[in-house]
């Protein structure tokens, strides 16, 4: 039992952490969510120097080989940064189906691009209907001769109006709440019949609705079992989970020195405020929170490669559903120890807020997560 | 990052969980799990048992157990979960370590032999009437008399006093400097001449703490621990080791397979409590929290010896503060459990003998005072505020 970072995983930290302090201020990223992209491609360019965008996938792909750790040590650094790139859609999203289900030759053709940086990625498994459930699926795959056609809309598609491909969910079979008779597909964006209304999100990301109508997908596209690729959705939700939390742990981080800071500078009264005690004591426990926190991000990421699903899962949820909980403590509270600056745009702390309030709505709340883990049971057994 | 134990560790549990089935008596285990009160025999039967182990934190030239952080951390999950804690022992746990760390060859040849078999039942004469929360204006004075102290004061919730053999005592050495700089600490006969205790009954009917008096108590000053006037620095560092320890994570995941199984069989709605999803996600957000603190628990074992002493002490705040909150939250989890059957009154000696026919289900009689006896979880060794002070200054620097 041990919390220790390996040789090889505290280099990695040194060296994002690095790359966050000399190219990621808040001020840069300002200037990144200006360009047109939304954010920048020189930052991309510079992931792929460090060999971050090839980090989860197998050596023989031209990855790294990297595991959940790796992954939550560059997650809580770009959280600490609120980086803007679509790391997380298309690294971990994206990626993720890849690693579960892609076939050696469908690897083979994407991963080296990712890992260079020449090819950005989407996954869109979420329709408006949908909420969090993964399985809730009303866009068609309708196979014939060729291939498959796809119809229909997916929504919330993080990442969805840069990306170069697109995984789509669809039903083969069944109907729209079946956990069985679902495909995954590899679209190209540029597809006809394939249209993106692209947008801002409220975190400064962007994000993407998504309209298919009549587009055609070749057999070489499909990625696992066209009727039955639930379980390499939820796994790939399972770690996308895991990468947010560590992300909300960077921000929750970040909120808590910010705010202490700032309770050692600013006077009011004619003494520094932070000499108050009622503002000791929330400052106390927004540490309390991020402490908390920080542990689950460690145990999801410890338990998501877990085989037993039963386990994984409620391990999963259960960081979810604290760092839920931490997110609004710690969000709501930073802003009211900074009064009236925080609620402003020009200053860094809302931000983080509205990061972190935005994670919470990804991938299951806290209460989708909690209703999980009390049908799986909860995470202690009766003897 | 691994969450593994090794498997000398895995092994040490299994040790650990043969050693308290083969050794703590079947009824001490029945009432703990229950919720009844003990006897003082029980209890002294009890902490003899977990002692014969081995006693963490000690070294081992004393008869310390010699573990590992980590091994200490098993050692202490098991026993929860058995349940095999019949009382917190003020003697091993508290009084013992400032004796081997500052007392002389005397002393640590004479007191921890007899602390290590419970032969004299410690108790910890520290708050006053005057002096909760701001322990260091305590005002119980010692003063010299030849190779005697005379001690004059008085002690409040006192636990267990009126079983006591020996106090562990701070007292007032030097009036006339910084409250903290004229304390000393003292070890007391409770048989000596001047001592009177009076049991104070609680909201819970008990009567587990006490007032101690000390009226003309003559102590003699071989029994001074340290020097004279350096007893807050010996408090500070008894303070540090009894928050460290606090964090109940095996009691609270004890109650809430206790929970758990009593859902299952009580009845509501025409189906079952256990069924209700409303219930069960309340129960669920309490395990969120529990293992949280079982990880936060977990870091602090884990860099326990490459932390500094300081920033130890703060971090064990942590768990104090936190694991407080948790173990309220089981014992309001089990009154919502209970139902209408948690109203009838048992007295003190009716919950030691267990010998009063049952009113409604047999179980449901402990829960309203363990409810109610939760309250003192985040007021005792240092109440939560006084936690809060304490990380504010120690971690945030505020």
């Amino acid at each position: 039992m041990n919390f220790d970072l390996s040789d090889e995983q505290r280099l990695l930290q040194d060296s994002v952490e690095r790359l966050i302090a000399d190219w990621y201020t808040f001020d840069h990223r300002r200037s990144y969510q200006e360009d047109k992209a939304g954010y920048s491609e020189a930052m991309w360019a510079r992931y792929a120097e460090l060999g971050l965008l090839a980090l989860p996938f197998a050596e023989k792909h031209g990855g790294f080989g990297g595991g959940a750790i790796d992954i939550m040590t560059v997650m809580e650094a770009f959280g600490k940064a609120l980086i803007l790139e679509p790391y997380f859609a298309t690294v971990v999203l994206a990626g993720g189906v890849l690693r579960y289900g892609a076939s050696e030759q469908q690897k083979m053709d994407i991963i080296p691009q990712i890992a260079k940086g020449s090819m950005k990625l989407a996954f869109a498994y979420a329709e408006p209907q949908s909420r969090y459930d993964l399985f809730d699926v009303e866009t068609k795959a309708t196979r014939d001769a060729d291939g498959w056609t796809l119809n229909g809309a997916k929504g919330l598609v993080l990442c969805g109006d840069a990306a170069d491909k697109i995984v789509v969910t669809a039903r083969t079979a069944g109907d729209t709440r079946d956990t069985d008779g679902i495909g995954l597909f590899l679209v190209d964006a540029e597809a006809p019949g394939l249209a993106r209304r692209g947008y801002a999100t409220q975190d400064g990301l962007r994000a993407a609705e998504i309209t298919l109508h009549n587009v055609p997908v070749r057999f070489a596209q499909v990625i696992g079992d066209p009727a039955g690729s639930l379980p390499i959705i939820s796994r790939v939700a399972d770690e996308a989970v895991a990468a947010l939390c560590a992300e909300a742990v960077g921000c929750f981080i970040k909120m808590q020195t910010i705010t202490v800071d700032y309770l050692k500078t600013r006077e009011q009264f004619g003494r520094k405020i932070g000499t108050f005690q009622v503002l000791q004591h929330s400052a106390v426990d927004i540490l309390v929170e991020l402490e908390q926190s920080r542990s689950m991000a460690m145990y999801a990421a410890m338990m998501v490669s877990e085989c037993d699903a039963t386990k994984r899962e409620r391990a999963v949820s259960a960081a979810k559903v604290q760092i839920g909980r931490s997110a609004k403590a710690i969000g709501h509270q930073s802003i009211q120890l900074h009064g009236a600056i925080g609620m402003t745009m020009e200053y860094s702390i809302g931000h983080y807020f509205k990061r972190a309030a935005m994670i919470e709505r990804l991938f299951g709340d806290g209460d989708h997560h909690l209703r999980r883990l009390a049908a799986l049971g909860g995470l202690i057994d009766p003897h | 990052m691994d969450l593994a134990f090794t498997d000398e560790e895995t092994a040490f549990r299994i040790e650990i969980k043969k050693y308290l089935r083969d050794n703590v008596p079947s009824d001490i285990q029945r009432k703990l799990l229950e919720g009844h009160k003990l006897s003082k025999s029980e209890m002294v039967a009890g902490a003899r048992v977990l002692n014969k182990l081995g006693i963490p934190n000690w070294p081992k030239q004393y008869g310390g157990a010699g573990w590992t952080p980590v091994q200490h951390y098993i050692f202490e999950e098991e026993v929860q979960a058995y349940p095999a804690r019949t009382t917190y022992d003020y003697g091993a746990a508290l009084v013992a370590p400032v004796i081997y760390t500052f007392g002389n060859e005397v002393q640590k040849k004479y007191y921890l032999p007899r602390i290590a078999n419970v032969d004299d039942w410690w108790c910890q004469g520290f708050s006053e009437p005057g002096a909760g929360s701001d322990l260091a204006s305590l005002r119980t004075r010692a003063v010299r008399d030849g190779d005697h102290y005379l001690v004059e004061g008085q002690k409040i919730w006192t636990s267990a006093a009126q079983y006591a053999d020996w106090m562990f005592c701070l007292v007032r050495t030097n009036p006339d400097v910084k409250k903290q700089q004229g304390i000393s600490f003292l070890l007391i006969d409770m048989k000596s001449p001047g001592i009177t205790v009076r049991p104070i009954q609680l909201i819970d009917g008990g009567h587990d703490v006490c007032e101690v008096f000390l009226d003309g108590v003559r102590v003699q000053t071989e029994n001074l621990v340290g020097e004279e006037n350096k007893g807050w620095d010996y408090a500070k560092y008894l303070l540090g080791n009894e928050r460290a320890i606090d964090a109940s994570v095996g009691i609270c995941k004890a109650r809430i397979q206790r929970i758990k199984e009593l859902a299952a069989r009580t009845g509501l709605g025409g189906g079952r409590l256990a069924d209700q999803a409303a219930f069960r996600e309340k129960v669920c957000a309490v395990e969120v929290q529990l293992k949280a603190l079982e990880m936060t628990q977990l870091r602090v074992v884990a860099e326990a010896p490459m932390q500094q002493s300081g920033a130890q002490d703060a971090a064990s705040s942590i768990l104090k503060l936190k694991g407080s909150e948790i173990e309220q939250a089981t014992a309001e989890l089990l009154m919502d459990l209970v139902g209408p059957y948690a109203l009838p009154y048992f007295s003190e000696k009716e919950r030691m003998t267990g010998d009063t026919p049952n009113i409604g289900p047999g179980w449901a009689a402990m829960i309203a005072p363990a409810y109610f006896s939760s309250r003192a979880a985040s007021i005792y060794s240092g109440s939560s505020e006084i936690q809060k002070n304490i990380i504010a200054k120690a971690i945030l620097g505020l």
